[in-house]
């Protein structure tokens, strides 16, 4: 407790910070397809300050996502109160009690589901005094809105916290706004994925897209086929996801609007699961004998149609989505070539030489087994480069090539009426010297030539942190904020992101935020944030 | 999708794994063993020997001792620090008490003894550049003795007994019969951290402080300020971290943040160099110290803007003289980096005084000349302090009159460095390279290998030249590092630079080193120190720091 002369001295101090310190208003990342704030402000006291659900709202509390999500933003919203430091005791003392509500209002939709490719993320956000009402189509809506409101908050230079008068109306550009993480070139810890899915919602990223098994090691413990990870993991006991890890990520990923899409990719880049499941993978041959290698998938056995069939049924169980990723990149057919057996099928099949078909053959097989468990596929490009009959909800990615690549590849996947994915220009394991986040900024996914219809058929796209050189050492900084500049790509309206210089100033004062919330985002170049990241 | 040969790379691992085996045991013959495979020293001793008989070492009763005829003793808490340092990265921090713990095995290694032989051990010294770092390891029943001339070799040796240690598929610590002698092929072996671009935290350096004891580093080059910011609270002139300083508390190296790194890294056999670049990369000097630097003028005015440190004033070399006095008793080193690099002539040029000061110095139009007069009184006033001090090539480039011990570091692409190399140590002056070090270059990749291939005495020069040659140094300047990076940026590919440092010229199979190095960077990781992976693998206990 201060003495009461002070008190007086104190107060008159205030007043004359409130009056004449007109901070810049903080904006949001992504920026808000429209947002508009004047220079008035409101102070708000942790104390005094609230979530709560309008009369109005089809969520009403025990709603898990929302309830979940008031917890997580009060302490984001406030990070000196969450370090049990701050000011509160000094504001509340000082100043004249105001409460704040934030008074979130669902129009439809449950609480308890998991977010999809339908899933209406758009929100309207008005702050005035001593409120701010978040209106949502959904409870996702509602989740973005709040991340929205928790980065208008700001301190000002005596730490007192302050949000400016605002409107905002908000929905993303693109429905599908991916990040990949390759848990098998380097085995990411559970607590890892957790923390980058808390990145991904800071930055409005919806889908996980979990490549979690590859050549050098498969992790994922399948209940049905044990063996895959106790012989292909890298360890069986310490480098695995158990079901519950997996149920984990899912769930910690749907409070947060996270949709998680495994991909179980075959045929090509199964070196791992061979060491589980016998027979599966094609012996390669030298002249007349066994090599002892093994190459792709084996598409000739129907033994290998029903395992396929049996991990996908439980691929089923485990990931709610809809979507599952099939892979189909990069098979190498010189061992199927090589492949007395193989050969004969391809005699027996009418293939004749073309081992493309051979690879649509078993394609078609995976896809058919997948959509009958009511699944979408998702499919790299190379499926479609090799004109594989594919159903016409198929999702395919690209991401191979530069930007005259990829435009025309855009055209021609669009073309024929399926719905595109890109990735090409967001490999962000990729690294140089220099703000290279620059050119992740810049990337322009509709620019292609073809119909309007053909530019709808963009869905969206995806930034990719392939895992050769990447591990839990080294995975955040290199994620964050690079990542970012395509998150807004991916959520804003482009004409008005059009400029990087304006992004910069924009984009560094997000980078500081992060670190305030834990996550260790690299620097875009010289200076330094007023809360520096204090882990190693 | 991932564009990668796994193929290849199984290939390439299968050749390294033989070229290293048949490498590190010449001396054994037929002798694998694969539990003996799993050390991986790094760096490289000079000379080391190993045999299968292996020990076992029980964290219950093992224990690091002063050998009875070492003149150190339990009053030297540097080693005394180091023991139980090294005990717990040996074991893990895990220290087990269980009840069966009593069993003596036949080959048990009770304890390392540790037998210091020079009369003063140095306890409570500083290393130096003329610092003996040599040692001799002997693992043998029932104890391994580690023999030094004083506490820095010492140090060198328990590191390298540590890294000695392995567990076996029981979880038990073993220790293989070996012997080593082993001496570092440079005695200056440095890493540069900028802590100006960006403020680094004390926790960010004490961790690479620590990380370079395991690669066996000993210099700590201290570049703490530069144009960005001046993080380091002077006593005499406050008012530069005051008003120089990101922000003038939180940002800022106070004078015991200072004392702590000294003694941080006195205690792991590293100096601390401090660098104070001067008269280019001092825009944040002139926030708190008035008139040192030079206004720049467009036309016959002012713009307000301002360039090097204004060397035609009196006031600027008696600010100096009075700095350097305070940083020769804060930094103990004997050395001084005394920078002196990328002088922007163009704001002295516009500058009216300063051309009527060239014109009464007869230098006509030829800065570089107005720039060796400063570099000159610089020089003297930091001798007077009676400090050696180390200077970046364009000192010597620009025909300053040096003292014979200054020591000159090069760091340009242009011209070539082995040219220049050859060129300083033509002139008869100490070198130091860092020019295919500068680590803070990224690019996709294993760059590490082209980091482990360059090679310090390699450029056209007598045996006398290149004797010369003292060392190297990898630098990480802080554009784009800050906490959130540097540890992983650095590691483990400033260790590449650490072995070719330390380790004998032949010392370069990239195969044996690539082997040895995924494990010591998992040694790293088991020690704390987020070190990134080399390529695709896994270590046994991955980083769970987040």
């Amino acid at each position: 407790m201060l003495p009461t002369k002070t008190k007086l001295v104190r107060l008159v101090f205030l007043l004359f910070i409130l009056l004449n310190e007109a901070e810049e208003a903080h904006a949001v990342w992504p920026l808000p397809q429209q947002i508009s704030q004047s220079a008035d402000r409101y102070l708000i006291n942790p104390q005094l300050f609230s979530f709560g659900y309008a009369r109005d709202s089809v969520a009403q509390s025990g709603c898990s996502v929302l309830d979940a999500a008031f917890k997580r933003y009060f302490s984001l919203v406030f990070p000196d109160f969450a370090d049990g430091a701050g000011v509160a005791g000094f504001s509340n003392i000082w100043l004249e009690p105001k409460a704040f509500t934030v008074s979130v209002r669902v129009k439809s939709g449950g609480c308890d589901g998991y977010p999809n490719e339908e899933s209406d993320e758009s929100y309207n956000l008005s702050v005035s005094a001593g409120e701010a009402v978040l209106k949502a189509e959904s409870v996702w809506g509602a989740l973005r809105g709040l991340e929205s409101f928790s980065q208008l908050v700001y301190q000002d230079k005596y730490d007192l916290y302050f949000v400016n008068k605002t409107e905002i109306v908000d929905f993303p550009r693109f429905k599908f706004r991916g990040l990949l993480l390759d848990t098998s070139r380097h085995y990411l810890p559970v607590n890892i994925i957790l923390k980058t899915l808390d990145a991904m919602a800071y930055s409005k990223f919806n889908v996980f897209h979990w490549h979690i098994v590859d050549d050098p090691s498969f992790p994922y413990q399948s209940y049905n086929y044990p063996d895959l990870s106790s012989k292909g993991a890298f360890h069986p006991m310490t480098h695995i996801y158990t079901q519950s890890d997996v149920r984990r990520v899912i769930a910690h990923a749907r409070l947060r609007g996270i949709r998680v899409i495994p991909e179980f990719d075959t045929p090509g880049h199964t070196q791992s699961w061979g060491k589980g499941q016998p027979d599966l993978l094609t012996p390669c041959y030298k002249g007349d004998v066994p090599s002892g290698t093994f190459g792709p998938v084996d598409p000739t056995l129907s033994s290998t149609y029903q395992f396929m069939s049996g991990l996908f049924k439980e691929v089923k169980s485990v990931f709610p989505d809809s979507y599952v990723h099939l892979g189909g990149d990069e098979v190498d057919f010189n061992c199927w070539k090589s492949n007395p057996n193989v050969q004969a099928f391809m005699t027996k099949m009418g293939f004749g030489g073309d081992y493309t078909k051979l690879e649509s053959y078993y394609i078609e097989n995976i896809v058919n087994i997948t959509t009958a468990l009511n699944k979408t596929p998702i499919v790299w490009q190379d499926v479609f480069d090799y004109r594989e009959r594919i159903p016409k909800d198929t999702v395919v990615e690209i991401w191979k090539g530069v930007p005259a690549d990829y435009q025309a590849e855009l055209g021609r996947i669009t073309l024929a009426g399926y719905r595109v994915l890109l990735s090409a220009p967001w490999y962000i394991n990729h690294i140089s010297y220099g703000q290279d986040w620059r050119n992740a900024y810049t990337v322009q996914p509709q620019n292609f030539s073809g119909t309007e219809q053909q530019k709808e058929l963009v869905i969206g796209g995806e930034v990719c942190m392939w895992g050769e050189y990447v591990d839990a050492t080294n995975l955040t900084p290199r994620l964050w904020p690079r990542a970012s500049a395509a998150a807004e790509r991916l959520w804003s309206n482009e004409e008005k992101t059009s400029s990087v210089d304006q992004a910069f100033p924009r984009l560094e004062n997000f980078r500081c935020m992060l670190i305030r919330r834990g996550i260790q985002a690299e620097p875009l170049f010289v200076g330094y944030c007023k809360h520096e990241y204090s882990g190693l | 999708m991932a564009a990668l040969n796994v193929l290849n790379f199984w290939a390439l691992l299968l050749i390294t794994v033989s070229v290293c085996n048949g490498w590190l045991f010449e001396n054994f013959g037929a002798y694998r063993n694969r539990e003996a495979d799993e050390v991986a020293l790094w760096p490289l001793p000079q000379k080391f020997q190993t045999s299968g008989a292996a020990f076992q070492l029980s964290a219950a009763s093992f224990q690091i001792v002063h050998a009875k005829s070492s003149t150190a003793g339990p009053s030297c808490s540097l080693l005394q620090n180091a023991f139980r340092r090294y005990f717990d990265y040996i074991f893990g921090n895990v220290r087990k008490h269980g009840i069966n713990q009593k069993k003596v095995f036949d080959s048990e290694l009770a304890e390392l003894q540790v037998l210091i032989s020079s009369s003063d051990p140095e306890c409570d010294g500083y290393p130096s550049l003329k610092t003996d770092e040599s040692y001799q390891l002997e693992v043998d029943t029932p104890a391994a003795v580690l023999k030094a001339a004083n506490v820095w070799g010492a140090l060198r040796g328990l590191e390298t007994f540590s890294q000695l240690v392995y567990e076996d598929d029981y979880g038990a610590h073993n220790i293989n019969k070996t012997s080593i002698t082993d001496f570092p092929r440079f005695a200056y072996r440095g890493i540069l951290l900028d802590s100006s671009r960006h403020y680094l935290p004390l926790k960010t350096i004490l961790a690479n402080l620590e990380a370079m004891a395991m690669n066996k580093f000993n210099v700590f080059h201290w570049h703490i300020v530069d144009d960005q910011s001046f993080p380091f609270l002077s006593r005499t002139f406050p008012d530069l971290s005051q008003r120089g300083a990101y922000h003038p508390y939180t940002h800022v190296y106070t004078p015991s943040d200072v004392k702590m790194v000294i003694e941080f890294a006195r205690m792991r056999g590293i100096r601390v160099i401090a660098e104070f670049d001067t008269p280019g990369h001092t825009q944040s000097w002139g926030k708190g110290q008035a008139d040192l630097l030079t206004p720049c003028f467009s036309g016959s005015s002012p713009t307000g803007t301002y360039g090097p440190v204004n060397p035609i004033l009196n006031s600027t070399y008696d600010f100096m003289t009075r700095f350097f006095k305070e940083v020769s008793t804060v930094f103990p080193d004997a050395y001084i980096h005394l920078g002196g690099d990328e002088v922007d002539f163009s704001c002295w040029k516009s500058n009216p005084d300063i051309q009527k000061f060239m014109v009464q110095q007869g230098f006509g139009q030829d800065y570089r000349k107005l720039e060796s007069y400063y570099i000159q009184r610089l020089l003297d006033i930091v001798s007077a302090t009676n400090k050696g001090y180390i200077v970046w090539q364009e000192v010597f480039d620009n025909g300053v009159k040096l003292k014979a011990d200054t020591q000159l570091h090069v760091w340009k692409e242009k011209p070539q460095y082995q040219d220049e190399m050859a060129r300083i140590t033509a002139a008869g002056f100490h070198t130091l390279l860092s020019t295919p070090w500068y680590l803070n270059r990224i690019s996709y990749g294993q760059d590490w290998q082209g980091v482990y291939k360059a090679d310090p005495q390699n450029f056209n020069g007598t045996t006398e030249q290149k004797k010369l040659v003292i060392g190297g140094e990898a630098c990480l300047w802080g554009e784009y590092v800050d906490a959130t990076n540097l540890t992983p940026r650095l590691w483990p590919r400033a260790s590449a630079v650490g072995e070719r440092l330390w380790s004998d010229e032949n010392v370069k199979d990239l195969g044996s080193a690539y082997n040895r190095l995924i494990k010591h960077r998992c040694r790293m990781v088991r020690r704390g120190i987020p070190a990134e992976p080399l390529y695709l693998g896994f270590c046994p206990h991955e980083y769970d720091g987040l």
